[in-house]
């Protein structure tokens, strides 16, 4: 990483790459990718939030390995060996969630291990990493990680507070306003289902391309 | 070296190959001692969940520590017998119930002649739970296979050797949402006072797919969009239970 002493760690390249998939570049809202493990794992918010913090260790570490071996990647076997370091890092995760994490590794079962599958994770190493110095793609990967897992994060925050009306685990909608506890209140249980993690990421892509215009396709 | 050249691709990957296994074998052994803590807590915590203990897990601070206390307070006695109801000597904790299972399979196999002898060598885990009021409620482990992979389980019974006191069931890595639907405490709950004899037949406990019948002491409803698990979940019941059959009897006089 010699090269990083001509420009500053964080210089605004570097940091509109951290930053732009957040929002402009977001890799589910905007790029549409990675929806699958969005609508299994958005149940609840600590589940989330754990997703979010593997996927994007993964995205991080394997953008940056990649990059560093870009120079020396036999062509021919390019995607195989993009495909081994994802794979190894994603059981790296797995097996320290089992060590450390035990009941949120249960909860996300085998999603953790689809990992692999995340089309961020290959997105990223193809488009970015393979042509980029080690550090940018590090920050590329970190970038597109957290705009998922903002992304998760919101879904799992709705879907919690309709669906169990918790929040983290902690009850926000108190147990007295409940029918059976001869209140008014039930909890909706079609947030618990697939379909409304679909629904509300595709409010969440209505209210953010109304507020960025240029987002929208002619 | 010429990076298009099949040596160079050849090497490339030997040497990746080489690296990746050495690193995740170096983490896997690193990690073994936390990860076998966390299932033998868990072990635990099913057994105690079984007979409806260790319920309030979530909200203590020290999770390992409370899940010990309980064990040890509310788990009396535990022994291994065959399949002939005689008591085994042996660490029934560390019985693998794997092992229990293919051993199980291995007696229904058998030809009539070799049964009595592998019955004999079975090695079945049996846990005393003393309650509160001094009732013993024994928990007899079960094990099976679902639709993606294991599944296993704990069924607790009253002292009349029939009465299902609470049942508690796991997986490896059934659908979730679907299959995976009997981990959850209402599949479990439906088994609270079924029973394993009817008169003196053994009969286990069905899991019906279209719902049992009201009243129905040998039937649970399955789940839906869970065709395949239901069913090892039933095969399982009978099959292990089976195994515990001559113990039940023999306890039951």
């Amino acid at each position: 990483m010699d090269t990083q002493e001509k420009e500053p760690l964080f210089s605004a390249k570097t940091w509109r790459l951290l930053t732009n998939p957040i929002n402009k570049g977001n890799p589910i809202t905007v790029l549409v990718l990675g929806i699958c493990s969005a609508l299994a794992v958005t149940v609840k918010i600590e589940a989330a939030l754990v997703m979010a913090i593997s996927v994007t260790v993964v995205t991080g570490f394997s953008s940056f390995i990649i990059s560093l071996l870009r120079n020396t990647i036999p062509n021919r076997i390019r995607i195989i060996v993009q495909l081994v370091i994802v794979a190894s890092l994603v059981i790296l995760v797995d097996q320290f969630l089992r060590a450390y994490a035990y009941d949120v590794s249960k909860q996300l079962s085998v999603f953790v291990g689809l990992i692999i599958t995340n089309c961020i994770i290959m997105g990223r190493i193809e488009a970015f990493a393979l042509g980029n110095k080690p550090f940018p793609s590090l920050i590329d990967g970190i970038g597109n990680g957290a705009g998922y897992g903002l992304i998760l994060v919101i879904v799992a925050f709705f879907r919690e507070l309709l669906g169990s009306g918790t929040v983290f685990g902690l009850r926000i909608v108190p147990e007295s306003w409940y029918i059976n506890n001869g209140g008014f209140y039930a909890n909706n249980g079609l947030m618990i289902l697939p379909p409304m993690a679909l629904i509300v990421v595709g409010v969440i892509i209505w209210i953010q391309r109304s507020f960025n215009k240029q987002l929208i396709e002619k | 070296m010429n990076k298009n050249s099949n040596t160079y691709t050849f090497l490339y990957a030997a040497v990746l190959v080489i690296v990746v296994a050495a690193t995740l074998s170096v983490t896997s052994i690193w990690l073994k001692k936390p990860q076998e803590q966390n299932i033998t807590t868990e072990k635990k915590l099913n057994i105690l969940l079984s007979v409806g203990k260790g319920t309030v897990t979530d909200a203590v601070d020290d999770k390992d520590a409370y899940i010990n206390t309980q064990y040890d307070t509310y788990i009396v006695e535990s022994f291994i017998v065959n399949g002939n109801g005689e008591r085994m000597s042996g660490n029934a904790f560390e019985i693998n119930m794997k092992a229990a299972y293919e051993e199980i399979k291995a007696v229904q196999q058998a030809a009539d002649n070799e049964q009595p002898t592998l019955r004999a060598n079975l090695n079945l885990p049996i846990f005393v739970c003393q309650d509160d009021d001094g009732c013993l409620k024994y928990i007899l482990p079960i094990y099976g296979a679902g639709l993606w992979g294991a599944i296993w389980g704990y069924v607790a019974l009253n002292d009349d050797f029939n009465t299902i006191y609470g049942a508690v069931f796991a997986h490896k890595g059934e659908t979730p949402g679907l299959g995976a639907e009997i981990a959850t405490e209402a599949f479990a709950q439906q088994f609270i006072g079924k029973k394993i004899f009817e008169e003196n037949t053994f009969t286990s406990v069905k899991v019906m797919k279209g719902g049992a019948a009201k009243g129905n002491l040998h039937g649970v409803d399955a789940i839906s969009g869970g065709t395949i698990t239901s069913q090892g979940v039933e095969k399982m019941l009978y099959d292990c239970l089976n195994a515990y059959k001559a113990f039940l009897e023999i306890s039951k006089r």
